[in-house]
C-alpha cells in the first residue's frame, strides 16, 4: 500500500517538475516581453501545487496527520501573481505601447495606464 | 442595533475568512489559535474599513462553488496548452495579441476577481482596465481568432461572475 501511496506523491512532484521547467524554459524562448510574462504565472499555478498537493498527500497517507498548511500557500499565490502580472503590464503599456498601438478601448476611449499620463499635471517642487 | 454590529463587523466573510486562515497557519486546531484568529478577525476588518467602504453581497453561493470548481479545471487544461505552445509551437507561428473586452460588470470587487481569473487562466493575462472601467484589455499568448478569447472569457467567467455578485 505505501508504494502506491509513494508512487501518487511521485507522480505529483513530477507534475510540478515538468511544469516549473516549462515556465523558465518559456522566460528564454518566447521572445517578446508581454509573452514572457504568461509562462512564469502558469508555472506558479500547476508548479507549485503539484509540490503542494505532494505535500499534503505525504503528510496524510504517510504520517497519518492532516495538514493544510499548503493550502494557504496556493491562496496567497492566487492573490499575489496576478497583481504582479498586473504591475509589469501595466508597465510596459507605460513605457513600450501607444493608444494607437493598442485596441479600442470602447467609450472611455483611453487605457487607464495613458489616461494618467494625459492628465498629468505634476506641481513642479525642483524650482524651490 | 443592526448598524451598530454593521459598524463593528463591517465584512463578516472576511471576519470568517481570517479566523480560518490563522487557525491553518498554525497547523494545529487549538482553542488558542482559534480566539487569537477571531481576534484578529474582529480588529483587521474594523481597522481597514475605511479603504473598503463598499459591501458588496455574493447572491449565489452554489455559483461561487461551481465558479471555483470551474476555474481550478480552467488552470489545469491552461497549463496543459500554455506548455504545448512554449514546446511545440516555432516562435514566430505564434500570434499574440492584444483583446479588449467590454465589461458588463460594474462592482468593483467582481471586476478585480474577473481580471485575476483572466491571468491565471488559458494563455491569457488582463492588463490595463479603461479610464471609467468600462473594458478591459487582455493579452493573449496566442490568439489566431481575438473574437473567441472575448466571447469565451464573457460567456464562461463574466456571465458566472455577474450572477454571483449583481
Amino acid at each position: 500500500m505505501t508504494f502506491i501511496f509513494e508512487l501518487l506523491i511521485a507522480f505529483f512532484l513530477i507534475v510540478s517538475g515538468i511544469f516549473g521547467f516549462v515556465g523558465s524554459f518559456g522566460m528564454i524562448k518566447l521572445k517578446d516581453p508581454m509573452s514572457r510574462l504568461h509562462a512564469p504565472t502558469k508555472a506558479t499555478t500547476l508548479g507549485v501545487g503539484g509540490v503542494l498537493l505532494a505535500s499534503i498527500t505525504h503528510s496524510v497517507l504517510l504520517e497519518g496527520k492532516l495538514s493544510l498548511h499548503e493550502l494557504l500557500i496556493t491562496l496567497f499565490l492566487f492573490l499575489t501573481a496576478p497583481i504582479t502580472a498586473l504591475f509589469i503590464a501595466k508597465w510596459h503599456i507605460h513605457r513600450h505601447e501607444q493608444p494607437s498601438d493598442l485596441p479600442d478601448a470602447g467609450e472611455d476611449e483611453l487605457w487607464a495606464t495613458h489616461a494618467v499620463e494625459q492628465v498629468e499635471d505634476v506641481p513642479d517642487h525642483s524650482a524651490n | 442595533m443592526i448598524k451598530l454590529l454593521h459598524r463593528i463587523f463591517p465584512h463578516p466573510h472576511l471576519t470568517i475568512l481570517l479566523t480560518i486562515v490563522w487557525v491553518l497557519l498554525a497547523n494545529k486546531p487549538s482553542l488558542n489559535s482559534l480566539v487569537f484568529g477571531l481576534l484578529l478577525g474582529v480588529i483587521i476588518p474594523f481597522i481597514t474599513q475605511p479603504y473598503w467602504p463598499d459591501r458588496p453581497k455574493l447572491r449565489n453561493w452554489p455559483m461561487v462553488i461551481e465558479y471555483m470548481l470551474v476555474v481550478l479545471w480552467d488552470i489545469v487544461i491552461a497549463n496543459i496548452t500554455v506548455a504545448r505552445i512554449i514546446l511545440f509551437k516555432r516562435d514566430a507561428d505564434r500570434q499574440p495579441a492584444f483583446v479588449s473586452i467590454p465589461l458588463e460588470l460594474r462592482t468593483p470587487e467582481a471586476i478585480t476577481v474577473l481580471a485575476g481569473t483572466i491571468t491565471m487562466t488559458p494563455g491569457t493575462v488582463s492588463c490595463d482596465l479603461s479610464a471609467q472601467g468600462h473594458n478591459l484589455l487582455v493579452h493573449c499568448l496566442d490568439a489566431p481568432n481575438p473574437e473567441d478569447v472575448r466571447d469565451e472569457i464573457k460567456h464562461r467567467y463574466e456571465r458566472r461572475l455577474k450572477e454571483i455578485f449583481e
